[in-house]
């Protein structure tokens, strides 16, 4: 009761942290799509290039969170704005399952259609746009779907380097030993992962090829 | 019409094919008749240059096929493959028109075609609406050949296209594929490793063996042939033969 009571009273910053929030999850899986589907196409054609690429953004997702955010801090230009630089680490997280994702959707593709479409003197574009990206598209949304959730929850911790977020709820409730307060960061994060992922799951499930 | 000079293909070292000398003719079905490994798909990918010779030259239609646009050239050679190859995604409307449409025909015109070939294919009008996995293996194969006869190519390259049908479906077809060239008079290279339907299908048969074409018969040279590897191939396939061979239709 007291918790529902700390939302009523505080209804207002919830909903604003939530944007904040939502703002940094949204950018970050922006550009994470427009770098990692790309390059997801890129190493499923050119498969010597899948081993680098895939390390480097395995590395990536091994470094802490907390110390990736602490050593961005003093890059000039991101460190001038702490939202710019949660939605760069954001998106670092996010590219390993977006690649990763978008190679194995592609290589999924039955080789004989490529092939039955290739031999009928489709493009290379019109391969890619009419038949692998269609057909690889739910493996690549799933990938998308698994990136945003984690996203949801680590942008808590973008509130550390002052990014603002439901995170600030967590950090203050922590530093004023509340558990109200940390609930009531906790929780939304909770839901709007739960959230994301029921939604992307849904428009996942529509594309599906048959 | 095609012509293989001296075509040699190597891949990792592994000689796939070498010194292929073979002219296929305008109208007759070249049966490539082979087992597995042979290289047989190989010289038909040859021909659309979904695979490059290591040496030697591929003529279609009186010019090197690797001096002419390649997407032109696909485009003027229909392609079927086993199980058809069909997209999984496009309705058999947009397999079927898939190639008049990348060449930019209207839509109108696209749409009077796939009709035509689904009636030419002798499938019924309302499967145009359907996807692939709603059909039949006879189905889709007959689609398969439907979208390779759309844009009214010369040549055919049929990759054992009726290989993964049971025997009724794989009949009714055979028989459906030698009337439907009686009427159409396409150059087709068809590759098959089933004696009976080569003998059935093919103007001639060309017999490869680990990567070399042992020796060109029709049909009935075929079955009387002293040829060590053909007559292998008659004692393999039993009895009966006779009435199987095509004894020159065309």
């Amino acid at each position: 009761m007291n918790l529902a009571r700390f939302f009523l009273q505080n209804h207002s910053q919830v909903l604003e942290l939530t944007g904040e929030h939502l703002w940094l999850v949204g950018w970050s899986t922006l550009f994470a799509m427009l770098i990692g589907i790309p390059l997801g196409i890129l190493i499923a054609h050119r498969t010597q290039l899948n081993r680098p690429v895939l390390a480097t953004a395995n590395i990536i997702q091994t470094i802490p969170s907390l110390a990736l955010f602490g050593f961005l801090l003093p890059v000039p230009w991101l460190g001038d704005r702490a939202d710019r630089l949660a939605i760069l680490a954001l998106t670092l997280y996010a590219l390993l399952p977006i690649i990763r994702n978008t190679y194995a959707g592609i290589r999924g593709v039955d080789a004989a259609v490529v092939e039955a479409g290739r031999g009928m003197g489709m493009t290379e574009s019109q391969l890619l746009f009419q038949v692998e990206l269609p057909l690889a598209l739910s493996v690549i949304l799933s990938g998308v779907r698994v990136a945003v959730v984690i996203s949801v929850g680590l942008a808590t911790i973008a509130a550390a380097i002052g990014a603002g977020g439901l995170g600030e709820f967590i950090f203050r409730g922590l530093a004023m030993v509340d558990n109200r307060v940390i609930l009531a960061g906790a929780i939304p994060a909770a839901i709007l992962a739960l959230l994301a992922d029921f939604g992307m799951g849904l428009i996942e499930k529509r594309l599906r090829p048959r | 019409m095609i012509e293989f000079r001296d075509v040699s293909y190597s891949v990792n070292g592994i000689q796939v094919l070498s010194g292929l000398n073979l002219r296929v003719a305008q109208g007759e079905i070249l049966v490539l008749l082979g087992r597995s490994g042979s290289g047989k798909t190989t010289t038909l990918k040859l021909v659309n240059r979904l695979v490059a010779p290591s040496s030697g030259q591929v003529l279609v239609n009186g010019a090197p096929n690797d001096q002419v646009d390649l997407i032109r050239l696909r485009r003027g050679i229909g392609y079927v493959i086993q199980e058809a190859g069909l997209f999984p995604h496009f309705t058999v409307e947009r397999n079927i028109g898939l190639v008049p449409k990348i060449e930019g025909w209207p839509e109108e015109r696209i749409r009077a075609r796939v009709q035509e070939m689904l009636q030419l294919v002798g499938l019924s009008p309302d499967l145009a609406s359907r996807y692939p996995h709603q059909l039949s293996g006879g189905q889709r194969q007959r689609v398969g050949v439907a979208r390779a006869l759309a844009a009214d190519p010369a040549i055919l390259l049929m990759d054992e296209p009726f290989g993964a049908l049971d025997p009724l479906t794989r009949d009714e077809l055979q028989r459906e594929f030698l009337s439907l060239q009686q009427r159409v008079h396409k150059t087709v290279v068809f590759v098959s490793h089933d004696l009976r339907e080569a003998l059935r299908l093919g103007s001639r048969i060309a017999l490869m063996e680990a990567g070399k074409l042992v020796t060109v018969l029709t049909p009935a040279e075929f079955l009387t042939s002293s040829d060590p590897w053909a007559s292998a191939y008659v004692r393999a396939f039993g009895a009966g033969l006779e009435s199987a061979a095509n004894r020159g239709t065309s």
